[in-house]
């Protein structure tokens, strides 16, 4: 069937092919709903401080989206416990609003004891799935639920170019199974392309050694294509980045870098870092797939323990499935 | 580390920043589209009108295809609702779509119920989303959506007014579900009367509070289109799934001796607008509506019906979940009341049986008293014989003893001619 291409709005010409019915026109409507409610995303960033969290997030979104960048901090100092700070701004591209929320935790990992130090996150990860199930549940529930839920958590892995410590592995292991998190390798110009190619491995090594799965999960893929896809990502995970809000003259361009003494090492360069990988999983082709996973693994996955401890505790008795329509 | 920049504070206290550079995230409506492509859509129009009214053959024109189905008779008991559910693609767009039909509506004499199965429908398919959105493990990401979209109220051309079944049925519809009314088959009617009959029917439904589908004017995009459109109801439709060649090409007509009514021109009739704005333009502010406002109200009604309240915010319990917990211990009440009266049934039966075995044990022991007494009998008689036949041997073997003694004395004392004798006489 030959279509005429048309814009929403105008009838078809005289003379057109009227076989057309016009289902595919609810991808317009769609695109056009989408743009006039607009985006949100909530990412979280994880790891001692010192390891370029807030300057990466700025350099992802090319603004100073992070939190030191909207306080003026008189002077830096380590938090003596975890705090969680959370930053929203409104940015728009070409049409498209988002209102993203970064979500910084200032204290990880800088005690001299970090026994527990995942439990203030996990609590607050937690929070917001439960400010989101209170809201859904409701009689009168507003017609958008506000989603403050962390879509993605990133957590900072120091260059060290061994393997993964304790502290990382003690994190992602109970991280994982709330929330999707993807491993990045922090202020990765420290290492050559050996020592960062070795270090990965060892890092893929110790992740499947202890049963964590990281985003993209090997069990969510799905289909084939999917899988072909999210393989490739898995095999360069973790992303070796460096972050930059500077802006340097190379090769006549005016590119976001690094400038040593040795050279300029540039952001965007795949042959340099891999920011760029890490930025088009996170932005530019997988967002909506994070925010997915979120909403109907992770948030589906509480809300299950959340309605069936509050069920057992009251009755007392072990807890087992009874969906509400058996009742 | 430069300083902070002055933000714009916005209402809701995020701040708005620029970009310095190409981030990427104007993808997400791709992203957004292509999932949903990845899943399909599903659009659900319901079709209410008298029978005969041109229901089907206006399905089959709108969506370029023969949906299934004989032309339904008039003889029905009471109105039914039939649905059937089609699978349609175009380009890269499958779309499940289905259409429910109201079999016999306005065939009955008393037609006072003939709203009823409609509006339970309705509710049934809100019913359905409503549980599954209560389960605890829950798909509704994979859920098929049943819940009515759009309601096309069939109007007869009668050229006069509504009638008041049509005005009773769309008053008790429009709080449930978007309603269309379109006036069928109008080709019957003139230009001028037609006219006439759309004022009167607009005016009759703005009298009788009847809230009818508005096409939405918020969006710049399509506000203008909209609201013309919305001056143009009800709809006045010819649904004509023959084709007929007129000029040089295939259109979709309808034949009369005095002309042919062609149904995509549009100054013959509204099915363009109709196509244009139910499916092209529409079709996603449809099932939004549905899900946020029709939905939302039966979820409310229902959810305060079974006796939820929503507290206010410092004491947020999980109303719900009480209501979970209450439903559960009812649940588990009549489990355990159940179990019971399995149990003591188990008792009775299990006691039945007992007193049956026992009654069979008695009997056997009995049986084997009997065979113990008869064999004690027997052995008896065969001992006494035995005895009988001891003593007679006894006897005998002492007359022999005897015998042979006496002979051997006679032996001692006399010749071998007695023994001889006797042996003689033995023999």
């Amino acid at each position: 069937n030959v279509r005429v291409a048309r814009e929403v709005g105008l009838f078809p010409a005289p003379g057109a092919d009227f076989s057309y019915v016009g289902i595919d026109a609810i991808l317009e409507q769609m695109r056009r709903k989408a743009l006039k409610k607009g985006f949100e995303l909530n990412i979280m960033v994880v790891g001692q401080s010192g390891l370029g969290k807030s300057t990466l997030m700025n350099t992802l979104f090319k603004s100073k989206v992070s939190r030191r960048s909207t306080q003026a901090p008189p002077e830096e100092r380590i938090p003596k416990t975890i705090e969680i700070k959370s930053v929203s701004h409104d940015i728009e591209e070409k049409g498209v609003r988002m209102k993203l929320t970064v979500i910084d935790t200032p204290g990880f990992g800088d005690q001299i004891n970090n026994k527990n130090c995942w439990m203030p996150i996990m609590k607050f990860i937690n929070d917001q799935y439960e400010l989101y199930l209170q809201e859904e549940i409701n009689i009168n529930r507003k017609r958008r639920i506000p989603d403050s839920r962390v879509h993605c958590c990133v957590y900072f892995i120091p260059p060290t170019g061994h393997c993964l410590r304790p502290l990382d592995v003690e994190f992602m292991q109970r991280l994982s199974k709330v929330v999707n998190i993807v491993p990045v390798i922090a202020k990765a110009d420290t290492l050559t392309l050996e020592e960062r190619d070795f270090f990965k491995q060892k890092i893929r090594e110790d992740l499947r050694a202890h049963g964590i799965d990281v985003y993209p999960q090997k069990e969510f893929d799905e289909d084939a294509e999917d899988r072909a896809t999210n393989e490739r990502i898995r095999e360069m995970i973790p992303f070796a980045v460096v972050g930059s809000d500077q802006e340097y003259q190379v090769n006549g361009r005016r590119l976001l870098g690094r400038k040593t003494k040795w050279g300029t090492i540039e952001v965007e360069n795949t042959a340099h870092c891999e920011f760029a990988f890490l930025r088009d999983l996170l932005i530019r082709t997988h967002m909506q797939n994070i925010k997915d996973i979120t909403s109907s693994i992770h948030y589906e996955g509480y809300r299950v323990r959340r309605l069936n401890e509050s069920n057992a505790q009251s009755n007392g008795i072990a807890e087992h499935d009874v969906s509400a329509s058996e009742i | 580390m430069s300083t902070a920049e002055v933000a714009r504070q916005a209402p809701d206290g995020a701040r708005s920043v620029p970009l310095s550079g190409h981030v990427g995230f104007d993808s997400m409506p791709d992203q957004l589209v292509n999932k949903s492509v990845g899943q399909g859509f599903c659009f659900n129009i319901l079709c209410v009108g008298e029978t005969g009214v041109g229901k089907s053959t206006l399905m089959d024109t709108l969506f370029n295809t023969k949906f299934e189905g004989d032309p339904t008779k008039h003889s029905q008991p009471s109105v039914q609702l039939r649905s059937s559910t089609y699978e349609l693609q175009e380009s890269n767009v499958r779309l499940k779509l289905t259409v429910v039909n109201t079999v016999g509506f306005g065939d009955q004499i008393n037609k006072e119920e003939s709203y009823k199965p409609i509006v339970d429908f309705i509710d049934e398919q809100f019913e359905a989303y409503l549980q599954e959105e209560l389960k605890i493990k829950r798909t509704l990401h994979s859920y098929h959506d049943t819940r009515i979209h759009a309601c096309l109220y069939f109007i007869a051309p009668t050229g006069h007014s509504l009638k008041s079944l049509d005005l009773v049925t769309m008053k008790k519809l429009d709080s449930k579900v978007n309603i269309i009314p379109v006036i069928a088959k109008s080709d019957a009617i003139t230009k001028i009367e037609l006219a006439k009959f759309k004022i009167k029917i607009c005016s009759e439904l703005v009298s009788n509070g009847v809230q009818i589908y508005q096409f939405p004017t918020d969006d710049e995009t399509v506000a203008e289109i909209n609201s013309a459109m919305n001056g143009h109801l009800p709809f006045a439709v010819v649904g004509s799934t023959e084709e007929l060649k007129i000029g040089n090409k295939m259109m979709k007509a309808r034949q009369y001796p005095w002309g042919t009514v062609q149904v995509e021109n549009e100054n013959h009739c509204d099915f363009v607008k109709l196509r244009e704005m139910l499916i092209r333009v529409n079709m996603e502010d449809l099932r939004e509506q549905t899900h946020a406002r029709h939905y939302e109200l039966y979820r409310r009604c229902k959810l305060e019906e079974m006796g939820f309240k929503d507290t206010d915010p410092d004491s947020k319990p999980f109303s719900l979940q009480e209501t979970y917990e209450a439903k559960r211990n009812e649940f588990m009440g009549e489990l355990q009341r159940k179990e019971e009266e399995m149990r003591q049934m188990f008792v009775l039966r299990v006691k039945e049986k007992e007193a049956e075995l026992k009654e069979a044990e008695k009997e056997l022991h009995e049986k084997f008293d009997r065979l113990k007494k008869l064999h004690q009998e027997e052995k008896k008689k065969v001992e006494d014989r035995k005895k009988l036949l001891d003593d007679d041997l006894n006897q005998f073997k002492q007359k022999k003893m005897a015998m042979e003694l006496l002979q051997s004395q006679g032996q001692q004392a006399g010749g071998s001619t007695t023994l001889k004798k006797d042996k003689e006489r033995k023999n």
